[in-house]
């Protein structure tokens, strides 16, 4: 008997098509939207400071950096896993003998008023990075820089009067048009408060003191951004800027330790925000005045690194948001070396060093004493920091156990830099680095920058390191820098010329509704443009004028 | 002060002056106020030179907050900028230069952003004095009517309560008091907004809803200043009522059998009301002062921010410019209270009333 | 003097305020723990019984650093308005008595500083970090041996902060000494002291001065509520009170960041401040009814 086939009826057509609507119905609509980036509402993000000049090359202060770092892209740029990558380049070339680096431009990426980008463009951008006039504080990394020549409108070659590695980093410097910008005075061009950049966002409006905006920029060369606007409000109290958070007032922030661990656990924080945490990349440290007689002993200092207990502190004071440092670079950074092994707190091989050097309880009074005089010292610290002041009464209080008596004072920073620092006149500082990805220490630890306004404040002079500072700088090569920089750090660890601490953890906190957020050594913003909301969950609908 | 300096005595001046279009009084006052407004010439010139002195003494430059412990930026580019914002020269160059620019009412440009400082301040001006002006508003039509009423009946019950009332508000920290206002109404109940002056989507809305938003954002901040200020005024009102309804006339008008009402109101606090307006003055210089504490934690981009901000980021031209203009308004404040005490005088007004 | 403690403004006043004093004399034996004593194990912990106002977040007791603040701010308070009424009563009795030229120029000196913000010349005043300066003053002889000694008592950023508030509100009372000053010049005893020959200096301290006494008194009450209030504010930035030394604006600038989460850390220094404040404002405002009665 032959049964024809005639396909499934209407009727189980219709009943298939019920049951996939119907499952399309009751399942979470995330799982749908997800897969599909979707362009439209705005993100807010909360700042303690106003911007103050949108121009990447006089920017200084953080605000004016988020700002234009959205408006402008450099030559190159880090990629996530923290490898230089191109961004206005599509190439570049370093020459053998590092003299030379040529940059091949991409062909797409326009300004926002529709001119291209070209090479007179970053050879504009160069030239008035090192024009006297111009009030920019950036010029010093282009100093070594001989030349900048353009070799066709997406070329550009930069020669160097000796080979310097740092240079690619400084090539992630925002570009400037130069066909708005090269009649202005850019000291006090309108510009600075209006800018047109390339980058993927435009500039709206900015409510000095209030509010800047910025929208998507539909001609980006990689994409268009899926958020549609960004909006950056000014907030200036630390507090109200997390009550704001509270109410879904802001979905972008940085949080302290404290708000991390205690104050964002309830329901409402996990229905409505993703925190996340990644190692920084900088470091808290104790610095002392080699110049000082009790602390130009290696023993003295090496004895206070291990009388801490920088565990305690960081569980303390960080609530275990951060990791041990045990010499400038975190360990996410190719020039960490990993053989370091942090020194745990060991206060009977801390007093057997003191003793050592002379310090011993004679009168018998608590205090460590030498020649009738205490080891008391004063640590100095900056106003405005709530992390370092804790910091600073903990150390205290562990310096207290071996004998040592540390006297604390806060100083409001200009008085702190000036009064201070650059006189010298300081026992030991509690402070910490910010540092560029690239590991050149150049200008902390080389004994020629001792000057009065200079970095290496504390006085650190060892010809050996300053050979491998030097050479560091001067070799592209990653793996003979690598060498370099670990045994710089392991010889850091050694001299203790700070007390390196620990590296916090940055404490992001962004909004649910967003999605592709993700964690990585260089933050969570190399993705913004990427980041998007799924239409049901979009909290601003209108769009910008 | 008045006698000291004015002495109206009733044996001078005895001859006569025929139809004279001057009285003696406005001669002898207007000589007596422009003494006055030349004696501030001094006091402005030294105002400006201390507060130069002390920004300039002051440990810190400019070039401090955003450059300093930069890896990126060297001690030369520094230096470089100090020169090009002249602070390399010497101080009494500095200044001199200062005042010949603010003789032209330049104000020159801020360090911090290179705008001119006028704009700055012209910026941040509006919001401020809506601030204060609705501060004021408030202070007076709650601060009079306490005063009055705490003087009709002294000692009473009102009188006591009010005065505890006014006073919590003067010893409040404002700061703290805000803090919590915050907390209570934006976090816990969400009636209020937290910070800012408008709402993000304040661009769209019409000039109708944009007024209410902004209103709605001011609640707390002018509440809250009002609070604190509630005090001065309202026991001013009551002392100086007080003394009103202690006088004869008082006394006259009640025994002439005219309604109490009248006797309050047309007698009584007209009189009262005359060193109250005087006290308002004094605070005009106020008006344009923005309490930092305040604009801090609300958000509001007004004067106290931008000078509290100035003086921490050294930024002179900005500091110079503030002060000096706090100046020059202190000294137009005090020179029509003193027309004020000039005209109120009773000696003078009894004058007047003798010769209508 | 019975109808002045009549007055319940006055007694309400005056009871907590030597309630306060109490507190702060005996301030070792009534704080139940240490207040420098760092515990992170009982960090921000809520009231409890241990710790009846809780603990801030380094683990010290609430309650305790609230006592020994007590004596920050009573001492910086009095000894501030101590600097203002004694150069204020200083100034203005000159400017007073001498009148001319004496009188133009040292009120002109007051209207200067009077027009100058209050918060600019503080902050100028902190920033330029005097302490230091203050150290190398104690190396002088005589005086140095005595600034050395008091410095050695207290802190010296409290120094630079008691002399800092003082010298802002000196200024008030010059104007009302001189004030008193003046109406009082004319009046009979002092022609008769002049007649018998009594020198100018006496004059001034043994007749004029006491008389003028009065609304000084209310001022300087009513000054120390506002120096406190200033003290915290200035603690509350960062620039007032040095850690670890407890003081109710410092604890306030503490709570600021644990705001949410330690509830107990903001509201209890405030209340303090606050009732404090208000005591002193209620002390003086009955004192000013008083002598206005008389």
């Amino acid at each position: 008997m032959v049964v024809s086939y005639r396909g499934p009826a209407l009727r189980e057509r219709l009943l298939v098509l019920a049951v996939v609507l119907l499952a399309a119905y009751l399942c979470p609509s995330t799982l749908l939207a997800e897969s599909r980036p979707v362009p439209g509402d705005a993100i807010v993000v909360g700042s303690i400071g106003d911007a103050s000049r949108l121009l990447p090359i006089l920017a200084t202060d953080s605000a004016s950096g988020d700002i234009v770092g959205l408006l402008f892209n450099g030559l190159l740029k880090y990629n996530e896993r923290l490898e230089i990558v191109g961004d206005l380049a599509e190439s570049w070339v370093v020459s053998r003998d590092g003299l030379t680096i040529t940059f091949t431009l991409r062909p797409n990426a326009r300004w926002h008023d529709g001119q291209p980008v070209t090479a007179e463009d970053v050879r504009f951008t160069y030239d008035k990075l090192v024009d006297p006039n111009v009030h920019t504080p950036y010029s010093s990394s282009y100093e070594l820089v001989q030349s900048v020549e353009v070799l066709d409108p997406r070329t550009v070659r930069v020669t160097y009067k000796e080979p310097f590695a740092p240079a690619l980093e400084s090539w992630m410097m925002g570009i400037i048009p130069k066909h708005l910008l090269e009649r202005e005075d850019l000291n006090t061009t309108r510009f600075l408060r209006q800018p047109v950049g390339h980058g993927p966002y435009r500039f709206v409006r900015w409510k000095t003191g209030e509010l800047i905006e910025l929208a998507a920029n539909p001609d980006y060369f990689e994409h268009r951004p899926y958020i549609d606007r960004y909006l950056y409000r000014i907030i200036p109290d630390q507090a109200t800027l997390f009550l704001e958070l509270l109410t879904n007032g802001i979905d972008l922030s940085s949080l302290t330790p404290l708000q991390y661990h205690r104050q964002t656990g309830g329901p409402f924080i996990a229905r409505s925000y993703q925190k996340f945490r990644y190692p920084s990349f900088g470091f808290t440290y104790i610095g002392y005045n080699l110049q000082d007689h009790r602390f130009s002993d290696a023993r003295v200092r090496r004895a206070i690194n291990q009388a801490i207990d920088k565990q305690a502190i960081i569980d303390g004071v960080l609530y275990g948001l951060g990791a041990m440092a045990t010499g400038p670079y975190p360990k996410e950074s190719w020039a960490y070396n990993p053989d370091i092994v942090p020194t745990r707190q060991d206060l009977p091989a801390a007093r057997a060093l003191l003793a050592e050097a002379g310090w011993t309880d004679h009168d018998g009074d608590g205090w460590l004493d030498r020649d009738g005089a205490p080891l008391r010292f004063t640590l100095l610290t900056n106003q405005g920091n709530e992390v370092r002041r804790q910091v600073a009464e903990l150390v205290q209080q562990q310096l207290k156990g071996v004998g040592i008596d540390v006297k604390i004072r806060i100083i409001e920073w200009s008085t702190f830099v000036h009064e201070f620092i650059d006189k010298r006149r300081f026992d030991a500082v509690l402070l910490g680095w910010n540092l560029s990805r690239d590991p050149d220490l150049y200008d902390l630890f080389h004994s020629s920058k001792t000057k009065e306004g200079e970095y290496n404040f504390v006085g650190y002079a060892d010809p050996e390191v300053d050979q491998l500072l030097v050479e560091g700088r001067r070799t592209f090569d990653q793996g003979a820098r690598q060498r370099i920089y670990r045994e710089v750090h392991r010889r850091l660890y050694e001299d203790q010329p700070y007390t390196f601490l620990f590296v916090p953890d940055a404490l992001p906190i962004v909004a649910s509704r967003f999605r592709n957020v993700v964690a990585t050594p260089i933050g969570i913003g190399y993705n913004f443009i990427d980041w998007y909301a799924p239409r049901e969950e979009q909290r601003y609908k209108r769009l910008s004028q | 002060m008045w006698s000291a300096e004015c002495g109206v005595r009733s044996t001078g001046l005895s001859f006569p002056i025929p139809h004279s279009p001057f009285r003696i009084r406005d001669i002898v006052m207007a000589s007596y106020l422009i003494r006055r407004v030349l004696g501030f010439v001094p006091v402005l010139f030294l105002i400006t030179v201390i507060s130069f002195g002390i920004m300039h003494l002051a440990p810190g430059k400019p070039t401090d907050a955003a450059m300093s412990f930069n890896p990126k930026v060297s001690l030369e580019a520094r230096q470089r900028l100090e020169k090009l914002y002249g602070l390399d020269r010497p101080l009494h160059v500095q200044y001199a230069q200062w005042l010949s620019r603010t003789a032209r009412v330049d104000f020159g440009r801020s360090f911090l952003d290179d705008r001119p400082v006028t704009e700055k301040i012209v910026e941040r001006l509006p919001i401020t004095l809506t601030i204060n002006v609705c501060s004021l508003l408030l202070i007076l039509g709650i601060a009079i009517p306490l005063g009055v009423t705490a003087a009709v009946r002294p000692g009473r019950w009102f009188d006591r309560v009010s005065t505890v009332f006014v006073f919590i508000g003067y010893s409040t920290p404002s700061f703290w008091l805000a803090l919590f206002c915050i907390a209570l109404f934006g976090v816990t109940l969400r009636w209020l907004p937290i910070s800012g002056v408008h709402s993000l989507d304040y661009e769209a809305f019409g000039s109708v809803h944009r007024w209410l938003d902004m209103g709605w954002h001011l609640i707390l901040p002018v509440g809250i200043a009002a609070f604190g200020g509630l005090a001065g005024i309202s026991r001013f009102m009551r002392s100086s009522m007080v003394e009103v309804l202690q006088q004869d006339y008082i006394r006259t008008a009640r025994a002439k059998g005219l309604p109490e009402r009248r006797v309050l109101f047309h007698h009584g606090l007209r009189n009262g009301l005359l060193p109250v307006i005087t006290i308002l003055g004094l605070s005009v210089p106020d008006l344009i002062g923005g309490a930092v504490i305040a604009e801090t934690i609300f958000s509001i981009p007004g004067m106290g921010r931008l000078f509290y901000e100035a003086v921490m980021a050294r930024d002179y031209p900005v500091v110079m410019a503030l002060v000096t203009i706090g100046g020059v308004l202190t000294m137009l404040g005090n020179f029509f209270a003193d027309v004020a005490y000039a005209y109120a005088d009773p000696r003078i007004r009894v004058g007047a009333a003798e010769s209508r | 003097m019975p109808r002045l403690f009549r007055n319940r403004m006055v007694l309400a006043g005056g009871v907590v305020l030597v309630l306060l004093a109490v507190v702060a004399v005996f301030a070792p034996w009534l704080a139940p723990h240490d207040p420098l004593g760092v515990n992170l194990a009982d960090a921000l912990l809520p009231p409890s019984a241990a710790y009846p106002l809780g603990t801030d977040p380094l683990g010290r007791d609430v309650l305790s650093r609230l006592i020994f603040g007590t004596r920050i701010s009573l001492v910086i308070g009095c000894i501030a308005v101590g600097i203002s009424v004694v150069v204020g009563m200083a100034v203005g009795a000159l400017a007073g008595f001498y009148g001319g030229w004496v009188d133009a120029v040292l009120m002109r000196l007051v209207d200067t500083l009077l027009s100058i913000p209050t918060i600019f010349l503080l902050l100028a005043i902190i920033a330029m970090d005097p302490a230091e300066q203050l150290l190398q003053l104690g190396r002088l002889p005589l005086v140095g041996g005595l600034i050395a000694g008091l410095l050695r008592v207290v802190d010296p950023q409290i120094v630079i902060l008691m002399a800092a508030i003082g010298l802002m509100s000196w200024m008030g009372v010059a104007r009302l000494v001189r004030a008193e000053i003046l109406s009082l010049k004319e009046r009979e005893f002092v022609l008769a002291a002049r007649v018998i020959g009594c020198s100018s200096w006496r004059l001034i301290t043994r007749h004029l001065l006491p008389n003028a006494m009065a609304p000084v008194l209310v001022s300087a009450t009513l000054g120390v509520g506002g120096a406190i209030l200033l003290e915290s504010l200035l603690s509350y930035l960062g620039l007032g009170v040095q850690p670890p030394t407890p003081s109710w604006g410092n604890i306030l600038n503490e709570g600021r960041v644990a705001l949410g989460v330690a509830w107990w850390l903001t509201l209890s220094p405030g209340v303090c401040i606050l009732v404090t404040v208000l005591s002193f404002n209620l002390l003086g405002e009955g004192i000013r009814e008083w002598l206005e009665r008389q």
